[in-house]
């Protein structure tokens, strides 16, 4: 799709000042959500009792703008999917009064069904109680009031050229295709991205009136066409804080980084280790350095296993923008440690040095307070963890 | 007419296992248990009416196949959750 477009060129933002408060995790798993308090020194946790035992939760986000409002992404087995918010920092908790849905259809049509609300992200700076979503199959919705109400957002839900992009649940994940990696330019309001396992990368530079595709340079599986963004698999994308003109990617092909104004990713994942690869879900940025990131590699091989390669866990961090990686497995199981990391499941605080935290497949959820030099468990026996967000209030 | 509220549902109508409502067909009823106890609707029905997958409505010992079934004022309703999940 080629519609003409400009970049945002203002000014980055100013690198903040590392925070200093007590780190929160909020933690949601196949069986309920979870919040980890920890101390100031990130040295002492403390875990709650779950929250909505037995729901589904792929995501809880808390909104930066007030510092008390959260947002939960739940289902269960049986029942359909619902979005709870919370006012009070996750003391209570209501649910949204439209979750996120796709419009009726008229009779004869076969409508889509949304399946799982499976990612959320809060709105600009300046639009608060603006939320979007991404859900599964693929759809994109937005609310103007804290999450009470959704509607769709854009044109894309229901545009023939996206819908085919998309593709059907054949084409996507085994646990369904997802829309993801939300992204609003803290810049600029109108400035959007966002992904779809599958159907590739996107960008709006008008609010969602249009959008085009950002595929130039992403790897596909051998012998699929990469002109085609249906054959795109971004697992998460993520922007710099401190610099929203370089994104970076781990892909179902590959790590990635982007550098606007630039359209070509650039395949930094070929400076992994070749035994171990440069194919897994979560990808996690330093909160003031752009050249600085995390990654959490699996095993891509013969039925992809999507567990840590040979049974070893390790982080792998570049400090130079991907041109090389350090493996960081200080603290992880030597050996037979069959999990692996999902792609809102890892995440970092704004502290210095910078922690990191992750949520294991098998329930566990790992820290480190040294920037990855090593790790450390604060919990575990939880269900299979889907996201880690961290939070500072 | 008695409609019958499985546990799952049991926080939207707190906690009865049985509520009385009105209406026509099965539509009429869904539609008025949700004016009373918000979102318990969209938890069973798609927004393209549906019944979810998992879930099965039963007027007194019949599987319901749709929303358009008519129902009598002492006819019974149960909402069922399938015997699946893990």
């Amino acid at each position: 799709m080629s519609r003409h477009r400009t970049i945002p060129s203002s000014k980055p933002p100013a690198v903040p000042k590392p925070a200093a408060g007590p780190v929160t995790l909020l933690i949601g798993t196949r069986k309920g959500a979870f919040i980890l308090r920890g101390d100031r020194s990130r040295r002492t946790w403390k875990l709650s009792a779950p929250i909505f035992l037995g729901h589904i939760i792929h995501h809880l986000v808390l909104d930066p703008r007030d510092g008390r409002t959260m947002l939960m992404a739940a289902s269960t087995g049986h029942l359909g999917p619902t979005v709870f918010r919370s006012t009070d920092a996750g003391k209570t908790w209501k649910e949204s009064v439209a979750p996120p849905a796709f419009p009726k259809v008229p009779e004869g049509q076969k409508g889509r069904v949304v399946n799982h609300v499976f990612w959320l992200t809060p709105g600009h700076a300046s639009e608060p109680n603006s939320w979007y979503a991404g859900t599964s199959p693929q759809g994109l919705f937005r609310s103007a009031d804290g999450g009470v109400t959704w509607e769709p957002f854009s044109y894309i839900n229901d545009d023939p050229q996206y819908r085919e992009w998309m593709g059907t649940v054949q084409d996507g994940t085994p646990d369904g295709p997802k829309l993801h990696s939300i992204i609003v330019d803290p810049r600029d309001p109108a400035h959007l991205y966002f992904a779809m396992s599958g159907g590739g990368v996107h960008e709006s530079v008008d609010g969602g009136k249009t959008f085009t595709t950002l595929l130039q340079g992403l790897d596909v599986v051998e012998g699929f066409d990469r002109a085609t963004p249906t054959f795109h698999d971004p697992h998460c994308v993520r922007y710099c804080p401190t610099d929203p003109d370089r994104l970076y990617q781990q892909n179902h092909c590959g790590i990635y980084r982007l550098d606007r104004p630039s359209n070509r990713w650039v395949r930094i994942g070929r400076n992994m280790p070749k035994q171990v690869g440069d194919v897994g879900f979560p990808i996690v940025l330093h909160p003031r350095d752009p050249d600085r990131v995390w990654v959490f590699p699996m095993d891509s091989g013969t039925v992809w296993p999507r567990v840590s390669p040979g049974g070893k866990p390790a982080a792998y961090v570049t400090h130079n923008a991907g041109k090389t990686w350090v493996r960081q497995d200080k603290g992880f199981p030597r050996s037979n440690a069959w999990w692996t990391v999902k792609r809102q499941a890892m995440t970092a605080d704004a502290r210095e040095p910078v922690g990191l935290y992750l949520g294991t497949t098998s329930g566990e959820v790992w820290a480190s307070r040294t920037g990855g030099a090593s790790w450390t468990c604060l919990a575990r026996h939880l269900p299979e963890i889907y996201s880690v967000e961290a939070a500072e209030f | 007419m008695t409609v019958h509220i499985p546990s799952a549902l049991r926080s939207y109508t707190g906690q009865k296992s049985e509520v009385e409502a009105e209406g026509g067909t099965l539509a009429d009823v869904l539609s008025a248990l949700d004016q009373r106890y918000a979102g318990l609707r969209f938890r069973i029905i798609t927004e393209q009416d549906t019944i979810r997958p998992h879930i099965r409505i039963f007027v007194n010992e019949e599987q319901a196949p749709g929303l358009n079934v008519p129902l009598q004022p002492d006819d019974h309703v149960h909402i069922i959750c399938a015997l699946s999940g893990g």
